[in-house]
Formats: C-alpha cells, structure tokens, sequence
C-alpha cells in the first residue's frame, strides 16, 4: 500500500528490490537512502533523452549540471560530457545528426553541439526562457518554443538570427516534429488566459514547418499542463500528456481522482476528432504525466509519470478500438484504462523524457531526481537495467557488497565497472568520487524528490508538483476545504523566492512553511499520512532554496528604462497628481516593501468577495509578478492592468485613480521588473 | 511643425512644384504602362483597369453588409463588418465573433503580419490579433491599449501600431510592453487617431483634426504635418502642404505618403507635395474615407462617391448613378477629358470604406456589401 511505502519495513523490502534491480530482467524500487547531508551539491538530473540516427550514441540532457552526457548507446559507458548553458529543458537532433541543438532556459540561449567532435560549436541567444528546440528537415529554420514569452521564436537555422515569433498557449514549452517534417506541434504548460472560474483551455499549437507559421490549434479543454507529444511513423497518431484538473469544484477529497485526472489526448487520422482518454485506474494512478512515444509499429504507446514513478504501457490497437466503440467522455472514467492500459512499470523518481531505440525493443527513461536511466525491454515490460549517471546516490548506496559488483571493463575509461550500471569500481569501497559524483543524497534533494513525488498523498494521486509545475505555480484557481466549500476562492502563487515571506496562504494563516507544506497539507491534500519529521525538514528545505529565476524584463546593468522609471517614481510616490498625501497604506511601497515586495503583513484592499470570509489579505511577493497571472487573491484579475482598471474603484489597492493611462502602463512596467 | 515654406518663397515654390508635377507626371505615365492596373494606353481614352464585380452581402454569407475593411492574405478573403469578422475561403464565409473572442463585433480596421500570417482586428471594443484561429484581445482594462476604439493598425517587423480615439500606440511583441503617443509627448494637437501606416523607416498617423504625423524608426523623431493655410474649408495653398488637418487616412509606400482627409487627399515624396480635389482631379468626392497606395505612382481613393483609381496621370472612377443605381464607370485623362466606359457591374455600394489588392484584383469594403473586383483583360 502506498501509505506505507516510508516505513521501515517498506525501505528495506525496497532496498533489497532495489539491490536485485541491478541485473538484468528485474525491476528498480525506490530504496532508502543512506544518511543525507545539507551540502548543496550538483546532481546531473536526467529529463531527456536521444539516440544518434544511426543508433550508436545515447544523448542525456543533464538540467542541474548543466551538461549533455555522451554515452554509448549499447554500453552505456560514458563518452564525453558536453558543458552547455544553464538549466537546459530540451534538445534535438538536426535531421542528419550533425547538430546536437540545446534549449538553455535559464541563460536564454540555445548551444549548438557538432554531434562529430562533441563541442558546443555555437551559443545563439534566444527570449525569453527556451525550452525546446527543433529544426526542420531543411535545415532553413529553427524552432525554439520559449516558456516566459509564450510563442515559439523562429531562428535561421544556419547563422541563430531570429526571424520571428509565432503566438503559441501560455508557457509554451515541448515540441514535437512529425515523422514527415511538415508540422511541428507545441504544447504549453500553463492554461491560455480565459474568463474566472471557467475551465480551462490549452492547445496544441500546430505550426507549418515550411511556411513556419501557426496552421491550426488543437484545443485542448479543462486542460492545464500539457507536456511531450508523440507522433507514430505513418503520422495517423498523435497523442499528448497532459494535467486534467478539477478545480472548478470543492477539493473535498481524493477519492476517484478528486483533485486531477492524468490524461492523454489522442489526434490524427486514426482517431478523427481529438479524444481525451485517462491513464488513471481506482488506486493505480499515473500522476504527472510527462514523457510518450510510440513503437515504430504503432502497437505500443508509453507514458511517464513523475509523480507516480512509472511508465504506463498502453496497446494501441485496443485504445483505438475503445474509442471507436465507446462515446466519452472517458477523462474521468477510472474503468477505461483497464481496456487498453498493458501494464505500469515502475521507475527511478520523476521520470521525465523517453527514448525508444530504432527497433522498438529497448525504451530508455530519464529518471530525474535519481541521475539514472531506467532500460525497459519491451517485450517483457520490465526494467532490464538501470544506467546510473554521475552522481548517482542512490544506486550507489546499493553497490556496498563484492557480490553485487560484476565487474567489466570500461572501455572509455580503462577503469572496472559495474555490468549495469556502470559505475566505476570506486563506488563500492566508498572512496571519494569524481566531484561530478555526489557520493550522499543531500537534504535539498530528498526534499525535492518529496516535492515532486505522489507518493505521500491517498493512493498516490497527488503531488506538490501537480499544482506548482516545475516548482512554480499552475495559472489556477482552487475551493479548498479550510475554508469551507465555495467560499475563500485562492490563486495558486509562485513558490520562487519563497523564503522568508511568511505567513503564508492568502489570508496570513501559516505562519511558516513548516506548517504550510506538513499539517495543512497531509490533512487538506494528500489526506493521507504526515510526512515524518526529516521529510517535512528535507521539503521546507527545498522550496526555501527555490531562487527566483532570472528577470527577463531588467536591463543588463539593472539600469530602468525611461518607462519603468517613471513607474518607479509612482510605485514609491507619497503624493497623488493633486498634491494631496497618500496614506501609508495606500502606497504601493509601503505593503509591497523591502526587497521581495512584501511587508509580510494582512490588509484590505477592497478585493473581497461575496464568497470571501475575510478582505484582510496576507501581501504577495512581487517575485518575477509578470509572470503569474491572473492576479488577486482570487484570481479575477487576468492581467495587471486590470486589478487597477476593475477593481480598484475605490483606491483601497493603492491610490492609483488619479493616474491616466499612459502612467498606469509605466507603474506596470516598472512591475514587470520586480 | 509646419512643413510649407515662408510666403516669400511662395512663387518659387510654386515654379518648382510645377516643374516637378510636369516631371513626376511623365514619369507617372510612364510607369502606368507597367502596372498591371494600367494595362496601356489608347488613342484618345487612358485604357484604365476595368473590372467585373461580385458582390457578397449576408445574402452569400457576409456577416454584415456594412463592411469597414478588407484584407487579402493570399487565397483568403478578411472582411470587417459591424456585426463579425468575416473569413472567406474556400468559398465559403466563416464568421469571428465575439463568442470567439473578437474584442467587439464591429470590426473597423485590419492589418496583416505577414511574418506570421496573424490578423489583427482594431474594433470598436479593442484589438484582437487572430492567430492560427485563436483570437487574443487587447482592451484598456486588459491591457496597456490607449482606447478601445481603434480605427487603425499596423504591423512593423516586432511591433504593432495602433490608431485609436485616444491617441496612438505601439505594443512590441517582443517585450509585451506599450508605448503611448499622444499630446503629451508628440506633436499631437488632437488625439483622435484615425489611420497608421507602418514602414521600417517611418511610421504616419492620419490624426483627425492634426494632420498627419510622422514617426522616424531611427531617430524617435516625431514630426507633423498640417495644413499650412490654417482653414477647414478653404484651399488656400495648394500643394503648399497637406490639404487638410482632418485625415482619414493615410498609406506609405515607396517612400511616398498617400493622405486621405475629408476635404481632398494628398501626395507627399518627402520634399513636395501634391494635392487631389474633385475640381482639378478625378476625384469623385473631396470625402475620402481610406486611401492605399500601390506604390510611388498609383493609389486607390475610397470615397463617399465611390471608388477612384490614379495611376499618376488619369484617373478611373467605379461607381453607381444615384439615380438609377446601374454601374458607372469614368475616366479621366490628364487634360481634363472625362469619358464613361460602359460596363455591366460596379461595386456593392457608393460609399466605399476600404481596398485592398489581390494580385491584379481588387476587394473593396461598402457600406452595403464587399465587392471583388476581377480585372477584366
């Protein structure tokens, strides 16, 4: 039972599952791991994956160390590590292989990788926040799907000049090409900006690859969290992963996927209009899912789940039976997976990107929060082996007997190694390592495998991560039970640069993050059990070390532009445009004060609802606040502008009525710097 | 600034000016051989474009009849009308509405990226950029748009200009940011922006009651242009400067500056101007409500009177009789001479509010239909 799953007697059956999941045809479990240290320490974190065209080279996209990983691909021995930018999300091969292209998100660039001699050959700058990238079979343009800007810049695909941009949905980020090279799809991670408390709406963006511009968008509704597309080879079948939420009702419970369906949308010929189908069973849940593909064959489709820790392995001639026998909706349906979901394989923790070999036979995945990459043998549906990438704990930890030690040669590196895992013979005597090889999983670590786990919550439904995707927010609004059914309606907030803007929660009732992330959310949430005191430590831990990323709006030397000084001068104004004095707490720097833009005190500032108990307001920070609409408490204003526009008549939101418009625009630009 | 020359320089100006009209003049005939508008010359009568005209109401599909814009974008047809935005293809009309997203059902101006293939859409409730099919709308209370009434847009590489009832403004697609232009930081005396034409070089605005505005790309320069001798309804100084401060619209081209005002049009290269009034052109009213330019020498004049063609010497008018509503087609000759060329269709309606070109056919926007133009060879 999943509850159980941290107790003792669970760690030690894992451990030793975990332990025989070193040889081939056996399956990998979660094991504890040995005792964990505060040091910050640099983890490769695997999120994708690529095999060379003709099949030799296995590419990983190492995110946290900043790193592409050469390995062979039938060894899996180590052939060079390429260093990249910062935070890279998504690569892609050009069509012939010679160019490795990389999606740096957090340094805006993109690292161009000749695939002959293993060097960053070119860094193109590219805005705002790439995370993908994908060049079409001509080689005329670059496509670079950017998270922060919504739209998917086109570049020259020989020299990185931008050529233009095209609309995508909010927080555009993976991209799919298809088998002919004539569409690209794009998926964006965040809901497109609609009406309060409607479902939401996202899109796969379908973009001409020739004309490079947007054809056709598939919609996707009450979708928000749409991740990896996959396209079969005959180009009939197109299928989505998404996040299906359910915030539109009170989150009263779990039970029966209360809080989200994990879903798949399917397109394309085979299907004829676009179908939502779940992935989800009653208490076997695919929580997050993330990565797909499609055998060459069409006859399996395979999903990560982050959350839940597995691939689910779907036949796709008996999904597509059950949809043309049976009307939907399905979303919500916990009985339909049973005719089509094969089975659910588990994996490494947070499995994210997916890589089928050429034949089909072998499917590879990225297990993020373990630095290793699970091997699946697709006939069996097993875990054949578990590569292990620097800085691996955990499997480390796993490799203290001789007798678990076969030992081969590495061929890159003249040393001994571990037959499957590849580990160098150091591991086993527990001798310093390579400083790329952290040899102890640190608390910050183990906080974030919590953080993006479902493990914790009833049948494992639920994570942090659901709701604060990649460690941020969702764009949604939630009905929790605290507050009563259909009363306190809360915007989801940003968790970058959270530390030290206590209390928390909208009306101030938190006093830390403690109590924020333990009792409130076993009992509110996950409905489950408490976490034990070290997890709880581990995961205040994490999100209090989640810096805010990079401000895509200040200039290089923090200087302000003519605009965003002037809205400088009116965010810390004492005196309206009349002359009169604005009370304290009618200006905008004084509840917004100090370095986050929080006093980390409550106020009314005439936003409460017939549906709120309180107007008393705990003050968001203002971290990256360009980034998070919609904005109030509530989530009724969809855009900056508009929490003064409409719902300020009274000026209790700051004195902001004597401004015209030219004024407001520069109080928001200035905004967007913060 | 006033852009006309003291009143000492007056006759010289007028010496020049002629000169230059004699020499643009011939340049202009010549270039009307090359246009596929101009076809060539007869013997007597300037052979000027003729068209068979098929005119859509909401009888075929039309979401409106009165029809503010058009746009071309290849195959497809873009219709502004009170009542939607209308999307022809395929022979079929497809309506845009509010239910959509359209920020307001009556549509007045549009533009295309054609980077891109959006549509933008200035209504009169706000912009909306329609792209791929999903329609994305800019208000005042949404966004940093200046006013919901937007008469004009254009689209400039990263940027989109807008012509609104409250000034000007300019949002870069790249930073999310808007830039306002009004009379608290341009030359601007009223703030009632009718029309924008944006180029990589220069941007102009047709300001109601404030001529012309120039907007120089390089050096963040504005400059204005109005009517030198000051008076609503007297022409003065012709070709001494604009023809008059209320302009409709306005179309930059080649380098040169086509302006629609509701008391004759004009012609601007930079240097000289030259000024349309129905007295001493083909003009078929002083009204004019949109201008295109197809290039240095040729514009398009749409009139409360109908629609009129230039092709640097001679003039074409497509109209109907008011008396008996059949087609009417006119033209006129660079002396003078006026001749009616039979023909058995005309556009849907006198009052003409929009053109725009698809290769050598024209679509035109009527107060009741949009009529396409097919040139007759």
């Amino acid at each position: 039972m999943s509850r159980l799953r941290t107790s003792l007697g669970a760690c030690l059956t894992a451990l030793a599952a975990a332990t025989l999941g070193c040889f081939p045809g056996s399956e990998i479990v979660h094991a504890a791991a040995a005792d964990g240290t505060d040091e910050v320490l640099n983890y490769a974190s695997p999120v994708e994956l690529l095999f060379s065209p003709d099949g030799s080279r296995l590419y990983v996209l190492c995110q946290q160390s900043d790193e592409v990983r050469v390995l062979n691909a039938t060894t899996y021995a180590p052939m060079k590590t390429i260093a990249v930018g910062h935070v890279p999300r998504g690569f892609s091969l050009s069509a012939n292989g010679s160019r490795l292209f990389v999606a740096n998100s957090w340094d805006d660039t993109v690292s161009v990788i000749d695939t002959q001699l293993l060097e960053v050959v070119a860094t193109w700058p590219v805005r705002a926040e790439p995370s993908s990238v994908v060049e079409d079979r001509a080689g005329k343009y670059l496509f670079v799907a950017d998270r922060i800007s919504d739209d998917v810049a086109v570049l020259n695909a020989q020299t990185g000049a931008e050529v233009k941009r095209l609309l995508a949905g909010r927080g555009a980020s993976y991209m799919t090409l298809a088998p002919d090279g004539s569409r690209l799809y794009v998926t964006h991670v965040y809901p497109n900006p609609g009406p309060h408390r409607t479902p939401p709406e996202s899109e796969i963006s379908v973009i001409d690859t020739a004309r490079a511009e947007v054809v056709d968008r598939i919609p996707l509704h009450s979708i928000a969290g749409v991740f990896h597309v996959a396209i079969s080879n005959d180009g009939r079948l197109g299928a989505a992963a998404e996040l299906h939420p359910k915030n539109l009702v009170p989150l009263a419970h779990l039970e029966h996927g209360g809080a989200f369906a994990d879903t798949l949308t399917l397109f394309g010929a085979d299907v004829g209009k676009p179908v939502e189908i779940p992935l989800d069973e009653l208490d076997r849940y695919a929580a997050r899912p993330f990565g797909v593909a499609i055998t060459p064959d069409k006859s399996r489709l395979y999903v990560t789940s982050g959350g839940s820790e597995i691939v689910t392995v779907i036949d796709v001639a008996r999904l597509l039976r059950y949809i043309h026998t049976h009307r939907g909706p399905y979303a919500e349906d916990l009985s339909a997976s049973a005719n089509y979901v094969v089975t659910r394989i588990p994996t490494g923790r947070d499995p994210r990107g997916v890589a089928l070999t050429q034949d089909g036979s072998r499917l590879l995945v990225a297990n993020r929060l373990d630095d290793t990459v699970s091997v699946i043998d697709t006939r069996s549906n097993r875990v054949a082996s578990t590569v292990a990438l620097a800085g691996s704990k955990q499997l480390w930890a796993l490799h203290f007997g001789d007798e678990m030690f076969a030992k081969i040669p590495d061929p890159s590196q003249g040393r001994t190694q571990c037959a499957n895992c590849h580990l160098d013979e150091r591991h086993r005597q527990g001798s310093k390592m390579d400083l790329t090889r952290p040899e102890q999983v640190s608390a910050l670590r183990r906080g974030e495998q919590a953080f993006y786990t479902s493990r914790y919550s009833f049948q494992g439904q639920i994570g942090c991560a659901n709701c604060h995707i990649d460690s941020t927010f969702d764009g949604l609004q939630w009905d929790l039970e605290p507050d009563g059914f259909a009363r306190d309606i809360v915007d989801n907030r940003l968790l970058e640069d959270v530390k030290d803007t206590e209390p928390y929660k909208w009306n101030g009732g938190n006093p830390n993050l403690p109590t924020e992330c333990g009792p409130r959310t076993e009992k509110y949430f996950w409905r489950s059990e408490n976490y034990d005191d070290r997890t709880l430590a581990d995961l205040t831990a994490y999100i209090n070390s989640l810096p805010p990323r990079p401000n895509r709006w200040r200039m290089p030397d923090e200087a302000f532009t003519p605009a965003q000084e002037r809205g400088k001068a009116i965010f810390e104004r004492a005196v309206d445009k009349f002359g009169a004095p604005i009370p304290l707490a009618n200006r905008c720097s004084y509840c917004h004060s100090g370095p986050k833009g929080t006093s980390q005190k409550s106020f009314d500032v005439g936003t409460k609802k017939p549906t709120d108990d309180s107007g008393m307001l705990d003050t968001p920070q203002l971290t990256n606040i360009a980034l998070t609409a919609p904005y109030l408490h509530d989530g009724s204003a969809r855009t900056l502008e508009e929490i003064w526009t409409i719902y300020n008549p009274g000026d209790k939101h700051g004195r902001t009525n004597d401004l015209i418009k030219d004024e407001l625009n520069d109080l928001i630009e200035y905004l967007r710097t913060r | 600034m006033k852009k006309f020359a003291n009143k000492r320089w007056i006759a010289v100006m007028l010496l020049v000016v002629a000169f230059a009209a004699t020499a643009v003049r011939c340049g202009f005939a010549q270039a009307a051989q090359r246009h596929p508008h101009g076809a060539s010359t007869a013997a007597t009568v300037p052979l000027m474009p003729r068209f068979r005209f098929e005119n859509y109401t909401t009888a075929n599909g039309l979401p409106a009849n009165h029809v503010y814009a058009v746009l071309v974008d290849g195959d497809r047809i873009w219709a502004g009308t009170d009542n939607g935005l209308g999307l022809y293809e395929d022979g079929k009309w497809k309506t845009y509405s509010t239910k959509d997203g359209l920020a307001h059902r009556a549509v007045l101006s549009l533009a295309l990226d054609k980077r891109t293939g959006d549509v933008w859409a200035g209504t009169m409730g706000g912009l909306s950029r329609v792209s791929g099919g999903r329609i994305v709308s800019y208000t005042q209370l949404n966004s940093g748009l200046s006013n919901d009434v937007v008469y004009g847009v254009s689209v400039e590489g990263e940027n989109v200009w807008v012509a609104t009832a409250s000034g000007a403004c300019r949002l870069n697609l790249h930073t999310g940011e808007w830039s306002l232009y009004n009379e608290r930081n341009t030359p601007m005396r009223e703030i009632w922006v009718y029309g924008v034409s944006a180029t990589a070089t220069k941007v102009y605005f047709a300001v109601w009651g404030s001529g012309l505005l120039e907007y120089d790309q390089k050096t963040g320069r504005w400059d204005l242009y109005d009517d030198p001798d000051g008076e609503t309804e007297l022409v003065l100084f012709k070709d001494q400067g604009l023809i008059h401060d209320i302009v409709s619209s306005v179309s930059y081209v080649d380098g040169i500056v086509w302006a629609a005002t509701y008391f004759g049009d004009s012609r601007y290269d930079g240097r000289y101007w030259h000024n349309f009034l129905t007295k001493d052109s083909g003009l078929p009213s002083n009204f004019t409500n949109f201008v295109k330019g197809v290039d240095a020498n040729h514009a398009w004049f749409c009139t409360d009177k109908g629609l009129a063609y230039y092709d640097g010497a001679n003039w074409a008018v497509y109209t109907r009789s008011l008396s008996s509503h059949k087609p009417v087609m006119t033209v006129r000759d660079a002396k003078g001479n006026v001749t009616e060329i039979p023909v058995t269709s005309g556009p849907a309606h006198n009052y003409i509010l929009g053109i725009d070109f698809q290769g050598s056919d024209i679509w035109v926007a009527t107060a009741e239909g949009l009529s396409h133009g097919i040139l007759q060879r």
